[in-house]
């Protein structure tokens, strides 16, 4: 009874596991190909050319202008300073959690980490108005508080615990043996750490800071609440920028469905889910090598 | 055995207690009504939902904001049962929604003028309209030109789902012209709230922005504004007798005649019950039969400062 029970359920079993992970694949894949339908509907009513090297993004005026280079200047902008600051502040705790601190500590340390990625970004972006964003202003005596290194600032923090947890699982991958093979040739503790353990957890540290770019750009609410949302060109992180996101999650209510303006924000979706798939699959070739 | 003696028992009591919730009080309107749309109207559409439900206990109204153009949008995707809005829908609007079956019935619930505000330390207390589309449109950058401190100008602006926005639009920076190609300086904020410009002039000496008269507070201060030489506040008088250059109607658009609990909850926004709660936001009434008290009161005013 019970062999025949086993005989049924196992091929059961394995169809649910089947499914369940193809119809993730299915899933991505009409998600791209319901983007891409919409997206391309707009080539057809406005030149792809103007839509790629426009430089003004002017969706309700007569003629509209959807020129995706203010948007995409300010997200990479945005997310080149988040990556700035983030990074070393990630690692470095990363470092810390993993090879410096006591027990205690560490597990007291993880838990933090973890209470930081359950903060909704609405709270941040509240808090970037309201404080945040009038703090930088004075200190760096700018006419507004509302531009790029507010929302710099607190993507990098929204950053910091996928690239902290994931550089620790790294760190920590790392074979005790090298770590004794470097005591025992006399190395001190920041050698080991900084010559030893840092270079062979590399590939490990570059996926969680490929992630984390991918986490940073496609954050809407913070960049929406913050950055100003004025589509220029930016030149400086110090003055008010729009990002692709923003744009979507600004204009998206107000368009009609099959409109012109509706499928621009398709367009800019398609931009954004190249970018964030460029990122990820980087991110995953980093993390397959650092498996082998 | 016992427990399906129980369930026939539960079940018959549920019949029996529904049968009874209607039976209660058959001619009881019950329902949803779904509001969209602008920004500016969210706060005293509020309030007047909230004085209807105290009337109508089994009406549940629901007040989103988001912007007017939010609002027709999705009157015409067919997501909301009332679209509130700070203009007028334009005739491409009206021929799309036409196009998906939704035939837009305008009604006007109440008055409005757009307050230009800047932050209260700022010596400027008045501006023409000339001057509002040269600070917009980027022409003028220093608060200098217009007697303030030499200090840059910051300028903000809803985004573009506001019907504010449009507004400010066409009569500022096209200054009324349909075939002008201004368009707001690409410096300009665009900030997703009226809250968020409150909150970014009250606390910025360089920044000017733009909102309904139901945001005006005494953390800002609104400039007089005029079309040539005579000034005016944005106050209930001016926008009266639109003596005051940036006034406008606040528009509720319902697919077709309203009926049911829909015109139910229109008709409470005319009465003077609902037009109270416009007027108690900051708002102008709409006057459906003037009463004597309204103009007494106003010249009243004047006459007492």
């Amino acid at each position: 009874m019970k062999r025949l029970w086993r005989r049924i359920s196992e091929p059961i079993i394995e169809l649910c596991i089947r499914v369940s992970g193809l119809a993730v694949v299915i899933f991505v894949f009409l998600i791209f190909l319901f983007l891409l339908r919409d997206s391309l509907s707009l080539f057809r009513q406005y030149p792809l050319g103007q839509f790629l090297f426009g430089r003004k993004w002017l969706p309700i005026s007569e003629p509209p202008q959807f020129g995706v280079i203010p948007l995409l200047l300010g997200s990479v902008l945005v997310t080149f300073w988040a990556v700035v600051i983030c990074v070393p502040l990630g690692v470095g705790s990363a470092m810390f959690i993993a090879e410096v601190a006591p027990k205690a500590l560490k597990n007291v340390l993880k838990s933090f980490v973890e209470i930081l990625a359950a903060i909704p970004s609405v709270v941040l972006g509240f808090l970037g108005i309201i404080w945040l964003g009038p703090v930088l202003r004075d200190t760096f005596h700018l006419s507004t508080g509302m531009c790029g290194l507010t929302g710099s600032l607190l993507l990098a923090f929204m950053a910091l615990p996928t690239i902290i947890s994931i550089s620790e699982d790294a760190l920590t991958g790392v074979p005790r043996s090298y770590r004794e093979a470097a005591f025992g040739l006399g190395a001190t503790r920041w050698q080991t750490l900084w010559r030893v353990i840092l270079p062979s957890a590399s590939s490990g540290i570059l996926a969680a800071v490929m992630l984390g770019i991918g986490r940073v750009v496609g954050e809407t609410m913070v960049v929406l609440m913050v950055t100003g949302n004025a589509p220029v060109i930016p030149t400086s992180i110090l003055q008010p920028l729009r990002t692709l996101t923003a744009t979507i999650a600004g204009e998206m209510g107000e368009t009609v469905g099959g409109s012109e303006h509706y499928y621009a924000l398709f367009a800019v979706g398609l931009v954004l889910f190249a970018i964030t798939f460029t990122v990820n699959f980087i991110a995953d070739l980093f993390l397959r090598r650092a498996r082998r | 055995m016992r427990l399906t003696g129980q369930v026939i028992v539960i079940a018959v009591a549920a019949v029996f207690l529904a049968g009874c919730g209607e039976s209660i009080d058959p001619n009881e309107p019950q329902g949803f009504i779904q509001t969209k749309g602008s920004d500016t109207m969210v706060n005293a559409v509020q309030m007047v939902a909230e004085e209807f439900m105290k009337d109508y206990p089994n009406i549940f109204v629901a007040v989103t904001g988001g912007g007017s153009g939010v609002g027709i949008a999705s009157l015409i995707n067919k997501t909301c049962d009332v679209a509130t809005a700070s203009r007028e829908m334009k005739p491409k609007e009206i021929e799309i929604a036409n196009q998906h079956g939704v035939y837009p019935n305008e009604i006007v619930v109440a008055y409005d003028g757009v307050a230009v505000i800047v932050n209260k330390n700022n010596p400027v207390n008045r501006l023409t309209i000339d001057d509002l589309h040269k600070i917009f449109t980027g022409e003028a950058t220093n608060w200098k030109q217009f007697g303030g401190k030499d200090l840059h100008i910051v300028t903000l602006s809803r985004e573009v789902s506001s019907g504010t926005h449009m507004y400010f639009k066409e009569e500022v920076i096209q200054l009324g012209k349909k075939d002008s190609r201004d368009e707001f300086s690409k410096e300009t904020l665009l900030l997703t709230s009226s809250q968020a410009i409150v909150e970014e002039v009250a606390g910025n000496e360089e920044a000017i922005g733009y909102l309904g008269m139901g945001y005006l507070s005494d953390r800002t201060k609104a400039l007089q504004i005029g079309k040539d030489k005579e000034f005016y506040p944005p106050t209930v008088e001016n926008v009266l007798k639109k003596t005051y250059p940036l006034s406008r109607g606040l528009y509720a658009y319902t697919n077709g005649e309203p009926q049911g609990i829909v015109k139910r909850f229109i008709d409470f926004i005319l009465s003077p019950a609902g037009q109270k709660q416009f007027t108690d936001a900051g708002f102008v009434p709409v006057q459906t039969s003037p009463p004597e008290a309204a103009p007494q009161s106003s010249t009243g005013g004047t006459v007492a400062r």
